[in-house]
């Protein structure tokens, strides 16, 4: 690719009916980086997920993936995409093994390396020793690496991950995100559509943050950070009549707060009020871009 | 996107994923395909057998084995085709996995479509191997019979496809299964010859895939008829051709946004 990008995506608009689901979206994903996608329920992260693959058809703008002109090339793309849906959509009543097998078909692995393909992914996913267990005695955990592992086992130049961690514990989030991180650091793309805040910051080289089908920031998260939220925000606790008071007096000395369950965080240099300090982080950066809360 | 171009290496996806499947599940539906017809033959081939011991001058048990292939080929057709890809879309969400691949709906549409006729073809057959049991004269026509529920199965495979492209949730089902399905059964002349029925059944029954299908493998079994076969033939082609590109269109309605 001449322009070094896996993904470019130009003003590009998806309605349905009076609903405008993604609204003049520009995006990048620079080859062999991980752009994390991050927006509330509803900014059309998944509607762009689905247009990456042509299962959904923008009505407006340019879209390229791998270096192929979409909708009309998009079988060429999704030749060497590998994607993950946020709804598990395995063959429940196959085998580990099986599952992988029908996708090495899927993906026109040739008959000479499809073995070979199957047990790399098995490898991939710590699945080795499950192999003839059928996915609807698996756990949750290893359901979601096998199906990582169906959309690698063709070894794609790009990964399209929708909230790959949705719905799991937090030690099995863990472990798909060192997942996660193997791959990018072997020099896949990934683009990650997610709502966690610690999955886009810890895992993304470049983050987009979409609100109402819009990209509103751009950048790294720590870039991010530094440019919107400053370096701390303070957080005061307290009953919601003095968290009130907080509120007022601070937005009235010209400080930006927000709610944060039984606190307020004001962000910006604390203006001296008594609270915990804490690092600035993504979330303030969305909430103060879109004013939306974003869990 | 509609090209009219179909992959080989697409279409083995999706039917290596059937058999994968398949091998899974084939003990119940060989059991069921190969139990239901055998009831409706001995029901109705030596219940209504004992009242009426010939047809246009068959054994009845010969008639009713012949025309079961047609039933044979409905139930392994139309229903696993409405009812399986209503829940590969909507509830098992499979749909999803093989579009993200490299697989257009048409392709997926005339996959599915390949399966399901050629699982008509060994399952229709099986009413022919019960009549020889119960005496049916073997005859070499009969080996065209695999063929002829083939055919039958491509178009009632994406008729039934179609249908679950067009319904709104799976309650749908029973509506058409009743009002469409039933009567085709019934007046396709396979348990009583159409010319019991009055002139504007008999003029209907023309347009039911289902009795070409029967007219065909009698044909088949007791002795072609010339042309009357072929324009049979042609009919079951035409059926298939129909449902098969009407089924691409409305399936790419529902799974493209």
């Amino acid at each position: 690719m001449s322009d070094g990008l896996a993904i470019r995506l130009r003003g590009v608009v998806k309605r349905y009916g009076p609903i405008t689901a993604v609204d003049g979206l520009d995006l990048d994903v620079p080859e062999g980086t991980c752009v994390g996608l991050l927006g509330p329920n509803g900014a059309g992260k998944t509607t762009t997920m689905k247009m990456l693959t042509a299962q959904a058809i923008a009505d407006e703008g340019e879209l390229t993936v791998l270096g192929h002109q979409l909708p009309g090339d998009s079988k060429a793309a999704r030749a060497e995409c590998g994607v993950v849906p946020q709804l598990d959509n395995l063959d429940i009543t196959l085998t580990v093994e099986q599952n992988l097998l029908v996708f090495a078909h899927l993906y026109r692995i040739g008959r000479a390396d499809r073995r070979g393909a199957i047990e790399w992914a098995l490898d991939l996913a710590n699945l080795r020793d499950r192999r003839d267990t059928r996915v609807d005695k698996l756990s949750g955990g290893m359901r979601r690496r096998l199906l990582i592992a169906r959309a690698l086992v063709h070894r794609p130049r790009l990964i399209l991950l929708d909230e790959p961690t949705v719905g799991l514990d937090p030690q099995v989030r863990q472990e798909l995100w060192a997942l996660i991180d193997g791959l990018r650091s072997e020099g896949t793309s990934i683009l990650m559509s997610t709502h966690y805040i610690e999955e886009a910051q810890r895992l993304a080289d470049n983050v987009t943050i979409m609100s109402h089908g819009k990209a509103v920031a751009v950048g790294p998260p720590a870039a991010l950070v530094a440019e919107h939220a400053g370096r701390e925000a303070v957080e005061v606790y307290g009953p919601p009549a003095r968290l009130a008071e907080i509120e007022a007096e601070a937005r009235a000395s010209g400080a930006r707060t927000r709610r944060t369950g039984t606190s307020v965080s004001i962000i910006g240099n604390g203006h001296g009020l008594d609270g915990e300090r804490r690092p600035a982080n993504l979330e303030d950066v969305f909430v103060l871009l879109t004013g939306e809360e974003i869990e | 996107m509609i090209s009219g171009r179909l992959e080989r290496s697409a279409l083995s996806g999706v039917l290596v994923r059937e058999a994968v499947n398949f091998s899974s599940f084939w003990r119940s539906t060989t059991f069921s395909s190969t139990v239901q017809p055998t009831i409706y033959l001995v029901a109705f081939g030596f219940g209504f057998g004992s009242i009426v011991s010939s047809i246009n001058g068959y054994d009845y048990v010969d008639f009713v084995a012949t025309g079961t292939v047609a039933t044979g080929v409905l139930f392994a057709s139309v229903f696993p085709a409405m009812f399986g890809t209503f829940v590969k879309y909507q509830f098992q969400r499979t749909y999803d996995a093989i579009l993200a691949a490299p697989v257009d709906v048409e392709e997926l549409v005339s996959a599915e479509t390949l399966w399901i006729a050629a699982r008509a073809g060994v399952y229709g057959s099986v009413p022919i191997l019960v009549g020889i049991i119960f005496g049916l004269d073997p005859r070499w026509g009969m080996l065209t019979i695999p063929f002829i529920a083939f055919i039958a199965g491509l178009g009632w495979g994406a008729c039934g496809i179609f249908i679950a492209s067009r319904v709104k949730s799976i309650d749908g089902f029973s509506y058409v299964s009743s009002a469409v399905l039933t009567p085709l059964f019934l007046v396709a002349g396979t348990f009583f010859p159409l010319t019991q029925l009055p002139q504007w059944a008999q003029v209907l029954a023309q347009f039911n895939p289902l009795y070409h299908c029967v007219q065909l493998v009698r044909d088949a079994s007791f002795g072609w008829a010339g042309w009357a076969d072929v324009g049979h033939l042609a009919v079951l082609i035409g059926f298939a051709v129909l449902f098969w590109r009407l089924a691409i269109v409305f399936l790419q309605r529902r799974l493209i946004d």
